[in-house]
């Protein structure tokens, strides 16, 4: 195949990476910015979203349409209540503990996966795409199910983008995140700020896990990647910027794409990771993120 | 085949094999029983009833558990019905399986611990290739026999060491190499292969390039996928248009996506396309998205649908271990089994017997004669205790060698359109563990 | 010299110690004799890893690269030139040395949250490294050393390390090693130093310290005490492959430590062998183990925050090192 049309392929495969990237990253840097703690169990979040799909789609065998509508309501509710749980168990009596919280939370990702090894199994298990088609290229063929996903992802953004510059909720949750203290001060519940922060944050993984699984398949190890991902992304975007965190998970899918057509594979990944490393290290905020306060 | 093989035949000859090293053994126990050390004694005393331990090293957690699971299930079908058919030598199998988290660190502790804390009379059942390497050291110098089901080369290639073998399934090299005179002669000359990039994936890459060059074919490129891959669909793009034949292999959660993905980049414009059932083990092929492969070719150990040349043998093992005719478990038709390895676990179980029977075995003094035992076969009969076919034994190698077939999805179903000779997947090597000393 | 009553229960619970990982080989059953040296081999990882997390607070989500680095710098030198062991074990050290260096030069311009991640990338780089250059290490798969490898003579002794007492006592001999080392540094100058920069890095700089030096050998230290174990893991138990540099050899020592006490002496063994312990005997009982580990984790730092040394120093022993 040419360059180009490799390009272009490499440029929509980066583009849908990019989107649900965003989706989960936005969700870890939520809780990251507001609560100031490092979830490392946000991908067990994002598999329990993309295996909760498998079984509501299951429900409705004969209508995958309403089978996947009905994930995309249901899995983040359930998601969205375990993340509750944890906090009111877990982080709360740790009172947010950075150290502390990191350790818990890789104890909560072991328990949620072999929770779901236990009841789901170890099988990888398709979800059948809401809406099917090919697209044809003059060069190659693709994915329809891919735009709608893109097309999901941004609204979901979109929305999230409004929650958190125009509701009130996204005020008092900008508040808490500039000065716990004050804010408790001035009235804000901050603990169930924080709770609603976590559980936003974890409906968000569910959510794109809800998005990725008709492309991947449902399976208990699946949460390492994009926890590993969202992490750099994070990192990259800045810690106090969702818009930075948006911008870094476009850097980071399209370029993993782009790469890729240059490289050997494994080379690309290595040399994309060593970036990463050194831009934290040189912009230590981010490459869109103010200076630290 | 050798006519001379030693095969488990029917029931009438069972019992009278089995009484007759009954009285072998308990000549060959009373005899040992003056030379050994004080330890030993309880277990010579007990000889005719004390059961035979086999430890089971399983992937029941890590990357490798929705092999183990069926691997579990193909062994306890085998142990049930050698225990009803009279146990080992007279004597009942205990199982204590150990679930080692498809990891080699954990591999290495689980053969310990076989080893000195369950005591057990022999280990078997390793799949995944790093837990194999890892662990197999350690069963060395523990001096544990040690019978994996993992088809990789490791055991053949003589890096391991003498308590290490591989008689229940052909290993990668041999696979891989009877594949190429039928995909030069039937589907073209010019391959692409897509594999993962690690060692799996290497073998593939190494034996196949030379196999197909053999043909007089050629690798148009190679594709390694790096481990950590969950998309796929911007590697296609690589492969060269004057590709006759994608040859594919990938294991792991992904393998879904990757075939998926392979389809709505091709459509209906495609190269022929040849892969390794690895890709779809444990996956059902009505999937959602696998329709593309109608009418593309897998390698088979095993032929996973049932078909009219389906043998009495097969049948008697599906039903055995519960699978249908579509290699789905009989109680749950999504559930799909892992039909191209897990026969491995059957066959190296009917090995266990016949080496134990054979070499009068009673208890781990007796270890090395075990061994020796083992390395004197020279192959098994097409049978129930060997469903998967006829294979030849190379003793020195400590590795089993059988028919391959090769199937067309058809309807959403895997036929086998061809099945390879033994010497189709001959190769040579100087590997020699009975050099080793014991 | 008359020593402290605080130096002489310090000495008489380490020496103490030491005796009783001395006599235990006596007593132990097989399995457990195999296990307590494993054990002790990677209570000296996880004894490294503290020396960083602990005493300069910094939390790394990378040190299973110094492990690695010290597994493949003996095991490969030893693989494919006959190194003699003893050598091999001094590259491999000191390969992870370089790379602690290297790493700790860059890195250790970012703190906290960046600097773990940091370090998990490269990590992360150097893992794909053992893939990317399968040739020699032969990828996840990995490489065996032969038993003739692992047979030496040593001033006048021969040592056999696949013999299970000699494994024992080299991996005894790594372990008290790293613990002398480790009870010399924070009982130092230098250590006081690296607490303070974990308590209050402004004010140790305001008195004058030069904190990044002192944290790069803090981290230099570590990584080499985490080569050193890897080092000794290939010699005594012969396999090296690409899933000891996983991210998941990362967070072991993390959560061994955490669970033994952070910046405690003692507690990266009692993590290790309680961790180890733990996995050996839930396992036996049910598939997923891994559960309880987790629910272990999360229950310690609800109720034990300090670690089982930590919390234990806290209550009876404030002496404690």
């Amino acid at each position: 195949m040419d360059l180009g049309p490799h390009l272009l392929l490499a440029l929509l495969e980066g583009t849908v990476a990019a989107f649900v990237l965003a989706v989960t990253a936005l969700g870890l840097s939520l809780v990251f910015g507001v609560m100031r703690i490092v979830n490392v169990a946000h991908g067990e979040f994002f598999m329990l979203g993309a295996v909760l799909a498998w079984f509501l789609t299951s429900l409705l065998p004969e209508m995958p349409f309403w089978g996947f509508m009905l994930a995309i309501v249901g899995a983040p509710l359930v998601v969205g209540m375990i993340a509750v749980m944890a906090d009111a168990l877990v982080l709360r009596r740790l009172n947010y503990e950075p150290e502390a919280t990191i350790v818990a939370t890789i104890g909560l990702l072991y328990i949620l996966q072999q929770a779901v090894l236990t009841i789901y199994g170890p099988d990888a298990r398709p979800v059948v795409a809401p809406i099917s088609f090919r697209v044809q290229f003059p060069w190659f063929g693709y994915s329809g199910y891919k735009f709608i996903a893109i097309g999901a992802a941004a609204l979901l953004l979109l929305a999230a983008w409004y929650g958190v510059t125009r509701t009130k909720f996204g005020l008092i949750m900008r508040a808490t995140q500039f000065d716990r203290e004050t804010a408790q001060a001035f009235g804000v519940p901050v603990k169930l700020v924080y709770a609603a922060v976590f559980a936003l944050g974890a409906m968000l993984a569910a959510l794109a896990g809800v998005l990725i699984v008709p492309l991947q398949q449902a399976h208990y190890l699946m949460g390492l990647d994009p926890l590993l991902l969202s992490f750099i992304v994070v990192i990259i975007g800045g810690l106090d910027s969702l818009k930075g965190t948006i911008l870094a998970a476009f850097i980071i899918g399209i370029s993993d794409g782009i790469i890729s057509v240059f490289f050997s594979p494994t080379l690309a990944k290595i040399i994309a990771t060593l970036a990463v490393a050194l831009v934290l290290v040189f912009r230590p905020n981010g490459l869109f993120g103010g200076r630290s306060r | 085949m050798n006519p001379k093989t030693p095969t488990i035949g029917g029931k009438k000859n069972l019992i009278t094999r089995r009484s007759a090293i009954k009285k072998m053994g308990a000549a060959a126990g009373a005899a040992s029983a003056l030379t050994l050390a004080p330890g030993f004694v309880r277990y010579v005393q007990a000889q005719s009833s004390a059961p035979i331990k086999l430890g089971f090293q399983v992937h029941s957690t890590g990357i490798g558990a929705a092999y183990g699971r069926w691997y579990d299930r193909t062994t306890q079908a085998a142990v049930k019905l050698i225990n009803e058919q009279g146990g080992i030598s007279g004597r009942p199998i205990e199982l204590v399986s150990e679930d080692d988290g498809t990891d080699p660190k954990r591999g290495a502790e689980v053969v310990e611990k076989f080893a000195s804390q369950h005591q057990v009379d022999l280990v078997f059942g390793t799949l995944f290739s790093h837990v194999v390497i890892g662990a197999a050291p350690r069963a060395g110098e523990l001096k544990m026999p040690y019978f994996v089901v993992s088809e990789g080369y490791h055991v053949a290639s003589g890096s391991l060491n003498r308590y290490v073998f591989q008689p229940g399934i052909t290993d990668v090299r041999s696979q891989v190499s009877s594949m190429a005179p039928w995909i030069a002669g039937n589907l073209g000359k010019k391959v692409t292969m897509i594999f993962p990039d690690y060692a799996f994936g290497h073998d593939h890459r190494d034996y196949f390039s030379a196999a197909i060059a053999a043909q007089g074919g050629s690798i148009a490129a190679l594709l390694p996928i790096p481990p950590t891959e969950s998309s796929y669909t911007k590697y296609f793009p690589q492969i060269p248009s004057d590709t006759e034949v994608i040859y594919h292999v990938m294991v792991g959660p992904g393998v879904l996506t990757f075939v998926k993905e392979m389809g709505e980049h091709y459509g209906s414009n495609r190269p022929q396309i040849f892969g390794f059932v690895d890709s779809l083990e444990a996956v059902d092929l009505a999937s959602p998205g696998l329709e593309f492969l109608e009418g593309t070719y897998f390698w088979e150990a095993n032929p996973r649908y049932a078909g009219p040349n389906q043998t009495a043998f097969d049948k008697f093992y599906r039903e055995k271990v519960g699978v249908d005719a579509n290699g789905a478990s009989v109680s749950d038709p999504k559930d799909i089994s892992t039909y191209s390895h897990m026969f491995g676990c059957w066959e190296t179980l009917y090995v266990i017997k016949q080496a134990i029977e054979a070499s009068g075995y009673q208890g781990p003094a007796d270890k090395a004669r075990l061994i020796e035992a083992t390395e004197a076969m020279t192959g098994f009969s097409a049978s129930n205790e060997h469903p998967q076919g006829d294979k030849l034994f190379d003793g020195k190698r400590h590795q089993c060698y059988g028919h391959q077939f090769i199937s067309k999805v058809e309807g959403q179903k895997l036929s086998v359109v061809h099945q390879t000779s033994i010497e189709d997947g001959q190769y040579e090597n100087d590997t020699d563990y009975t050099k080793q000393s014991l | 010299m008359r020593l402290r009553l605080a130096d002489r229960r310090i000495w008489g619970l380490h020496l103490g110690l030491i005796a009783v990982l001395f006599l235990l080989q006596f007593v132990l059953p097989d399995y457990h004799h195999t296990n307590v040296a494993r054990i002790l081999v990677l209570a000296t990882y996880a004894m490294g890893y503290n020396l960083l997390v602990g005493y300069t607070g910094l939390l790394s989500l990378g040190h299973a690269m110094f492990f690695a680095a010290g597994l493949y710098g003996a095991g490969l030198s030893i693989y494919y030139f006959d190194l003699h062991p003893v050598l091999g074990f001094l590259l491999g050290s000191a390969a992870a040395l370089v790379f602690a260096i290297a790493v700790g030069l860059i890195a250790l311009r970012t703190t906290g949250v960046a600097f773990m991640i940091v370090t998990m990338m490269f990590a992360q780089a150097f893992y794909l490294a053992t893939l990317y250059f399968n040739s020699i290490t032969r990828g996840d798969e990995g490489l065996v050393l032969a038993p003739e490898a692992r047979r030496f003579a040593f001033f006048g002794l021969d040592f056999d390390l696949a013999e299970p007492v000699t494994r024992y006592n080299m991996a005894l001999a790594l372990f008290v090693g790293g613990l002398i080392v480790c009870l010399m540094l924070v009982r130092s100058p230098v250590g006081r130093v690296m607490v303070a920069i974990r308590e209050n890095e402004e004010r140790t700089r305001m008195l004058g310290y030069n904190a990044r030096d002192y944290k790069l050998l803090a981290l230099s230290l570590s990584g080499l005490l985490s080569g050193a174990a890897g080092a000794a893991y290939v010699l005594l138990f012969a396999y090296m492959g690409s899933t000891f540099a996983g991210i998941q050899y990362s967070i072991l020592p993390l959560l061994w430590v955490l669970l033994g006490g952070v910046g405690t002496v003692v507690g990266p063994l009692i993590g290790t062998l309680l961790m180890f312990y733990l996995i050996d005997k839930t396992s036996e009982v049910m598939s997923s183990y891994l559960i309880v580990v987790g629910a272990v984790l999360v229950l310690l730092v609800l109720f034990f925050p300090k670690g089982i040394a930590g919390t234990l120093r806290a209550r009876y022993a404030r002496w404690m090192p």
